[in-house]
């Protein structure tokens, strides 16, 4: 009620005639609002523009390359930089395929992991545990790829592949001799590389759960293996997805360990046993040999299609999530 | 009728509970237990949360437990159904019985424990990515049972038990989270119905509903109490006063003092029971 009867040409909020603390502090000041906003936004910007300048860039340089081929690029296999053609299909395929088979492996083992490191494992053995996963993810890609050479492949030669190919032998994936280096020691030195990002980040997701929830399913006489896939499991399936996409956006891109074992052979065939080729790799290998204006615009191409079948990717992974709340939604409404 | 009655804060205690709201319970002969815990005692690591608490709970009753935050309260339901252990580094001294059996012994798996002792919580918990009547049957369906006869008929009895029915039978494909507050508290206990327990525990029911959802669920432990034993946790005096018929009053883990609610509330043999009901502290 003193404002009702304080002079009406006092400002609002001066000073009240005792000594305040008023008195003495500060005006709020605007001008940190301001320049915290225009800060942040100018930071935002700056992530958006180079996304679109690593665009425009791979676009200019490539352009004298779609002029030539055109859509021949994407859907022809010849990779033939002496008589000067190009086709980016069996890169495409492999690409593609390694990381297909590295999502195969890295995803069961990576979320297993990740439940049994919140749900199951004895509190002395999680940090540690968790630490030598993370330091998997700090070993140079470089590093993974010569024990890919040296010991992995030797022994997936020497045991699960033979094994694969006396019991799987009959079907196309698995026929043909054993080399060593091919599509699938490929997909499986991608799984090694992004499995500590698919467990941290499902682990982060798997944390989130509200023990509440799990309550619900104990309270109910869940064993520890139902309480998981009904309360937390479920609960998290949304955030586990983004979990396999931010894995599935490294294992596209990957390129050192999985040029080291994939076999760098540009073909396009059924058996996983035989040698293969993805876009990074071709770009890893080639970069310095392009001797030509069109051989370099041709690896400029490649490199648009590595990123746009990233952003692809993406997108439909943004979209798949949308429509299965608005699944859920329109059940709502029904 | 039901007796929930909406008591306002400047009525005295006394006021409250002369209300010819419960039966005298003490003129009745000794009722069937069917809970018995001796001296149970239980750490969460070093820290000792309840200490040598006995108490015997009858069946067909609402058994009310209460005290001020921290008191043990909650820690004494949860190891009604062995919940308790679901927090690392527990330790539990002492034995609960229920209807005779040891609730601890080795050979008893607590899986088991949990479906005979069914368990509702501070807030409502449904799954959010299950249907209404998912979410009743789940527990059926953890527990085997696939027959879609015998599942329907559960799912209707459960919610009608739980005074659901009525309000959702026609949205049963919506979902569980789709309702308010109070809608998807008695949904978890339609939930935790439908397993047919023998007991249930409720760790402050409606301590996130407001007055009207929490008089719905008052009104329906009411009715529970026919079929089933029913201990509850609450912070609310009134509540306590309004739908128990015995009350437990704890204080830093112990228990001070155990009875029929009317005499807890009228004439306390205990000090500190009377100071806490008067709302000297707490």
């Amino acid at each position: 009620m003193e404002v009702a009867t304080a002079p009406a040409s006092k400002a609002f909020g001066a000073p009240g005639e005792p000594a305040s603390a008023r008195q003495v502090m500060a005006r709020p000041s605007r001008f940190g609002d301001k320049a915290f906003e225009w800060l942040t936004c100018a930071m935002a910007l700056t992530v958006v523009v180079l996304v679109i300048l690593t665009g425009w860039e791979l676009w200019i340089g490539s352009v004298g390359a779609i002029k030539k081929f055109g859509f021949h690029f994407l859907v022809t296999s010849t990779w033939d930089p002496v008589a000067d053609q190009f086709g980016a299909l069996p890169f495409i395929y492999g690409t593609l395929v390694s990381s297909l088979i590295a999502l195969l492996i890295a995803v069961p083992l990576g979320i297993a992991t990740a439940a049994y490191l919140t749900e199951l494992a004895p509190l002395w053995i999680r940090q540690p545990l968790v630490s030598l996963i993370e330091m998997l993810a700090a070993i140079p890609s470089v590093i993974l790829g010569l024990w890919g050479i040296f010991v992995m492949i030797p022994w997936l030669r020497d045991y699960p592949f033979a094994w694969l190919k006396r019991f799987f032998g009959w079907t196309p994936l698995f026929s043909g001799s054993i080399y060593g280096p091919c599509m699938l020691a490929g997909g499986i030195i991608i799984a090694v590389m992004i499995l500590p990002i698919i467990v941290s980040v499902s682990r982060e997701i798997l944390r989130s759960v509200p023990d509440l929830q799990r309550e619900a399913a104990y309270g109910l006489g869940a064993t520890r293996w139902e309480a998981t896939r009904i309360a937390v499991l479920s609960y998290a399936k949304k955030g586990l997805f983004g979990a396999v996409i931010l894995g599935l956006g490294r294992a596209l891109g990957e390129t050192m360990a999985v040029t080291m074992v994939i076999g760098n052979t540009p073909q396009i065939v059924a058996s996983l046993f035989q040698p293969g080729y993805t876009l990074a790799s071709v770009l890893a290998n080639e970069f310095t040999e392009a001797t030509t204006d069109i051989y370099l615009q041709a690896l400029f191409e490649i490199g648009l299609v590595l990123f746009g079948i990233t952003i692809l990717v993406n997108l439909l992974a943004q979209l798949l999530l949308r429509t299965i709340s608005t699944t859920s939604a329109t059940r709502a409404v029904q | 009728m039901v007796n929930v009655v909406m008591t306002t804060p400047e009525q005295s205690v006394t006021e409250r509970i002369e209300r010819p709201a419960q039966p005298p319970v003490s003129a009745e002969p000794a009722p069937k237990l069917t809970f018995e815990a001796k001296n149970v005692s239980i750490w969460y690591g070093e820290k000792r949360a309840i200490e040598n608490v006995s108490l015997d709970i009858a069946s067909n009753a609402v058994t009310a437990i209460i005290g001020p935050s921290g008191c043990g309260k909650s820690t004494f339901l949860r190891a009604l159904n062995r919940m308790h252990e679901l927090v690392p580094k527990t330790r539990m001294d002492g034995t609960v019985l229920l209807h005779g059996e040891d609730l601890y012994s080795k050979t008893v798996d607590p899986a088991i424990v949990r479906r005979r002792v069914g368990m509702i919580f501070q807030k409502s918990n449904p799954f959010p990515t299950m249907t209404i009547g998912e979410n009743v049957i789940v527990g059926l369906r953890l527990n085997g049972v696939r027959n879609h006869k015998f599942l329907n008929e559960r799912l209707e009895k459960s919610l009608r038990m739980a005074a659901l029915w009525d309000e959702v039978k026609d949205d049963l494909h919506k979902p569980g989270t789709s309702l308010s507050g109070g809608q998807q508290q008695r949904l978890c206990i339609a939930r935790s119905l439908a397993v047919e327990p023998e007991v249930i525990l409720m760790d402050e029911p409606c301590s996130a509903l407001d007055p009207i959802a929490t008089a719905k669920i008052e009104e329906l432990i009411h009715e529970l109490k026919a079929k089933y034993t029913i201990v509850t946790v609450t912070h609310n005096m009134q509540q306590a006063g309004r739908i128990s018929d015995y009350t437990a009053f704890m204080y830093l883990g112990r228990l001070i003092e155990f009875g029929p609610t009317t005499k807890i509330f009228t004439n306390p043999t205990e000090k500190q029971t009377e100071d806490y009901i008067t709302g000297r502290f707490g």
